[in-house]
């Protein structure tokens, strides 16, 4: 071991190649750990764009405290404010920075790059790379990650999978210093030194069985971290996209961009009407979001929209021919325009449906898609300490707080998007700070690329000005012990081949199924308190057949099979937490909605549900912290909902008696 | 059947199988395992009821829960790679029916649309078998690094904006940069044989993804910089001469990419280069 100081990074998507690139730039060797070759990376699947403050909004009143301020009713405050503030300034830098890399963004006429509409803004601020912005954006990433592999600053691990935190020391002064991983061909468990480690490990979608999300989203990593003693904040905020195409084995996503191109949500207003779409005239089609919602209209943010199409569907029983599903329509744009702006997702509904969505209205319904919860992060606040916050920003003020990087986090201090474990940082969608209780369209890619260039910073400086002994000088018997006891966990399950008698309850693959179908129907669109504690039952259920679980695969070489089972447990203790700090958030806020609590409850809940895994009991403690706000006051979050125009009203009595039976 | 022909089968007899599809049918799976590397290969069946939208992947995930041969045998669930399952990530790439595309698009009723139709699943050709249906791809990234398919930016400190750029030009490379790394064009190219030694990665066929990212990056206003040691890379043996014109990676490209079209420009870029050198004295 070489004893210059070295940061590894888990995860290669937006956040862990934005990380590396920093990292490396900064002079720190960088080691990263992925189980796909990077490009593979989930980030992949993001379409619609990435929001930042622009010229054109600016001059007609839109300013980075707009996107911040924004982004915070959005997420219903749940956010922690400083972060979002310095994301929201760091946001055109960032654009101009990809631009440099070579993404192709989508040009204006005269070269300049394009911007379209997106959900919880009035202002165009989303860039976008045609319908694969995130792909692109992860292919600038790859490249330049890729040169920093060719001249020897990242050493990529492909194909191995993180298994554990290597800590020392306890309490506060609990320091992480490497991980454990395993090569996912040879099988091989080793451990490696580190003198920070950054977790970019993105969601856990897979816990909630078909999701949006890639088949290597389960969470494990996150999961693991959790359990070896990382808090991990706001489970249970759990955001559900509107619109997806349900499918056998995944729900693709239908990306906002199609809604912020001008797609219009809708259902025939006639129950069971069985007419093509195309042949429902305009006055017999309710437009569910544009009437329920005049000034957002088909751009509310997605819990908004997700449950107002739940609700159609399911409460009202208006889904297309009876079925939980609505029309997203873009017939009305030109076919032309829709394949240069929105050519990815047309392609992928027409590839997976067989329709061809320039001419015929696409049949959507909700999917969960993201975790704004993960991996729990503090930070040092900047210097901007406003003595009056203001409350809503009205276009064409004067920007309240100065669009400098720096006014939201002290820049380069240690402790940024560093959880309770020094030396263990979360980016990306595993840290849990940025997007409150929902995540607006078009800022994940931001919330990303942000952790990874601007608290890669400090990364470096903790790793070069942080106390303590470099990993090099840390004894052996730490890393050996830390192998051990993986190794001893991979040998119990493989231990589990051939010892039953082909119990199909038993079989990992069916207890992942049970679990997404559990947590799927009890945590995701609408809860209560009695079916939460019905799925912890139902979790406890699958948590002692999981302890008995007999693999199918006894294979000393490129085991898929106990790598899928090991993430299984991982799963289930992750759902746990997302269930309870569910019943326990006795609230409505942003994508967690309570029936039996249908308000939201600032007094009680305007705190973090945080995390503690209790290894005694393999369960969560739920502890209730503070929101780190102090810039910006509370306001209700209504987006303008009308009661008048709600279908109710404009439908004959007699369908929503029917309706309602 | 020539390339055209199952070309036109891909379009139009997909289509139609889509329409004739029979509810509530099982379909039968023929699928090429083996154990690892340098392990014989060996054919195993196995009978998958048919979901709604079923595809492949949901097809192996269902053999996976539950793996047993038509002929009543227990088995291990069969090994492949597999990502974001809505085409593009790239990783599902594999031979179906004798033709390499990705699984995840690969609908069951568009295949197998009768009862007991076989779809047979095989690893692609030209790179080392890992396990069953997955494979080693290593020297498709390793050709990334080999024409330097990057632009060469000064670092990430904010310096404004890159190069502008025209709509139509833009357009243009955005259809180069939509290029997953699946392989496709590898496996149908005949140019393109499997090499295990990793030492004769930079002597051997480049192939035809990794001549399109180079013109990618000739093409970006920053990315030109680096064009002269793009063409050397591409001037020598395994470079961009090596293409033998079949033309089948363009018809097997799921992302449409205008491959034919890069080479062809390559080609003319590394012509020219030579020539400058030559005249310059470098060779």
């Amino acid at each position: 071991m070489a004893d210059e100081k070295r940061v590894i990074v888990v995860g290669g998507g937006l956040a862990g190649l934005a990380a590396s690139v920093r990292i490396a730039e900064a002079g720190v060797p960088v080691d990263l750990f992925s189980m796909v070759p990077v490009k593979r990376s989930h980030s992949v699947c993001a379409q619609g764009g990435i929001n930042a403050c622009n010229e054109v909004a600016r001059q007609q009143g839109y300013s980075e405290y707009q996107h911040f301020d924004e982004t915070l009713i959005g997420g219903d405050f749940l956010n922690d404010q400083h972060p979002v503030l310095e994301m929201a300034n760091w946001a055109p830098k960032i654009i101009d920075l990809l631009d440099r890399m070579g993404v192709p963004f989508n040009r204006s006429s005269e070269g300049f790059r394009d911007l379209r509409l997106f959900g919880g803004s009035l202002f165009k601020r989303t860039h976008f790379a045609g319908a694969t912005t995130g792909q692109q954006l992860l292919y600038a990433l790859d490249e330049q990650t890729r040169r920093f592999a060719a001249e020897g600053k990242v050493n990529k691990m492909e194909f191995w999978e993180f298994l554990w935190p290597i800590t020392e020391g306890e309490g506060e002064d609990k320091r992480c210093v490497g991980i454990v991983a395993q090569d996912m061909r040879t099988m091989q468990i080793r451990s490696f030194r580190a003198d920070a480690v950054v977790m970019a490990t993105g969601g856990c979608g897979l816990v909630f069985g078909k999701s949006t999300n890639s088949i290597i989203c389960t969470g494990g990593a996150a999961s693991r971290c959790y359990q070896a003693g990382a808090w991990y904040g706001n489970p249970e905020m759990i955001q559900v996209h509107p619109t997806a195409i349900p499918g056998a084995d995944k729900c693709r996503l239908m990306s906002e961009s199609a809604r912020g191109e001008g797609g219009r949500v809708w259902v025939p207003k006639k129950k069971g009407d069985t007419r093509r779409p195309t042949d429902i005239p305009e006055n017999e089609r309710y437009y569910i979001l544009e009437e329920r919602y005049p000034k957002y209209g088909n751009l509310v943010p997605r819990d908004i929209a997700t449950r107002e199409i739940f609700d159609v569907c399911v409460n009202e029983g208006m889904g297309i021919n009876g079925t939980n599903q609505v029309y997203l329509d873009l017939t009305h744009r030109d076919p032309e325009y829709l394949t240069q702006k929105l050519g990815g997702i047309m392609d992928i509904y027409e590839k997976f449906v067989g329709d061809d969505p320039r001419y015929t209205p696409m049949r959507i319904f909700p999917a969960v898609h993201y975790s704004m919860g993960g991996l729990w992060t503090t930070y040092t606040p900047g210097d901007y300490q406003p003595e009056a916050p203001l409350g809503e920003h009205k276009p064409g003020n004067p920007i309240p707080i100065d669009a400098q990087p720096g006014h939201g986090l002290t820049i380069g201090a240690h402790n940024n998007a560093m959880t309770n474990i020094n030396g263990l940082y979360a980016f990306g969608e595993v840290n849990f700070a940025y997007h409150g209780a929902t995540r607006l369209g078009a800022n994940a890619l931001l919330s990303c690329i942000f952790d990874g260039l601007c608290n890669g910073v400090s990364v470096v400086n903790y790793v070069r000005e942080g106390v303590g002994t470099p990993a090099s000088d840390i004894p052996q018997s730490v890393y050996d012990n830390a192998e051990k006891r993986e190794q001893e966990k991979h040998d119990k399950i493989m231990g589990s081949v051939n010892t039953g008698k082909g119990d199909q309850s038993l079989n990992p693959y069916q207890i992942a199924n049970e679990l997404g179908e559990e947590m799927n129907a009890a945590s995701t669109v609408v809860k209560t308190g009695p079916r939460l504690e019905k799925c912890l039952a139902k979790l406890d259920e699958l948590w002692d057949r999981y302890n008995r679980m007999e693999l199918g695969d006894g294979a000393m070489w490129t085991n898929q099979s106990l790598s899928f089972a090991r993430s299984v447990g991982d799963m289930i203790i992750l759902g746990e937490a997302i269930a309870k700090a569910g019943l326990l958030r006795e609230e409505s806020r942003g994508s967690h909605y309570r029936t039996d609590f249908p308000e939201r409850d600032d007094e009680k809940f305007w705190k973090a549900s945080v995390a503690k895994f209790n290894p005694g009991t393999n369960k969560s403690e739920i502890e209730f912290m503070p929101v780190k706000a102090g810039l910006v006051k509370l306001r209700p979050r209504n987006y303008g909902k009308v009661d008048s125009g709600t279908n109710k009203e404009k439908i004959p009595p007699k369908q929503v008696a029917e309706a309602k039976a | 059947m020539s390339d055209a022909e199952a070309h036109a089968y891909d379009a139009d007899m997909r289509r139609a199988n889509r329409k004739k599809a029979v509810e509530g049918r099982s379909v039968i799976f023929k699928i090429k395992r083996c154990d690892g590397p340098g392990k014989p290969s060996r054919w195993e069946s196995f009978k998958v009821p048919v979901e709604q939208g079923a595809n492949v992947i949901s097809s192996l995930k269902l053999i996976a829960a539950n793996p047993i041969t038509t002929d009543g045998t227990k088995t291990t669930p069969v090994v492949w790679d597999s990502g974001c399952l809505e085409e593009v990530c790239g990783a599902c790439t594999m031979v179906i029916n004798g033709r390499v595309r990705q699984s995840c698009s690969c609908l069951i009723d568009e295949y197998a649309p009768l009862e007991g139709d076989v779809i047979t699943l095989e690893p692609m050709s030209k790179f080392p078998v890992i396990r069953d249906l997955w494979v080693d791809r290593d020297r498709l990234f390793h050709a990334l690094t080999r024409v330097k398919a990057w632009v060469p930016i000064d670092g990430t400190y904010n310096m404004g904006a890159g190069p502008k750029e025209s709509p139509d030009h833009q357009q243009m490379r955005y259809a180069l940069s939509e290029c997953m790394s699946c392989g496709c064009c590898l496996e149908a190219c005949p140019q393109y044989t499997k090499e295990e030694d990793s030492d004769k990665w930079d002597t051997s066929f480049v192939g035809a993804h990794a001549i399109s990212q180079a013109r990618l990056f000739n093409e970006h206003g920053t990315g030109k910089r680096l064009k002269g040691d793009r063409y050397d890379a591409l001037s020598g043996p395994g470079g961009v001469s090596d293409c033998g014109n079949a033309q089948n990676c363009v018809k097997v490209c799921p992302k449409g990419i205008p491959l034919t079209e890069s080479i062809g420009a390559v080609g003319r870029g590394t012509t020219v280069h030579a020539i400058k050198r030559f005249f310059e004295g470098k060779k």
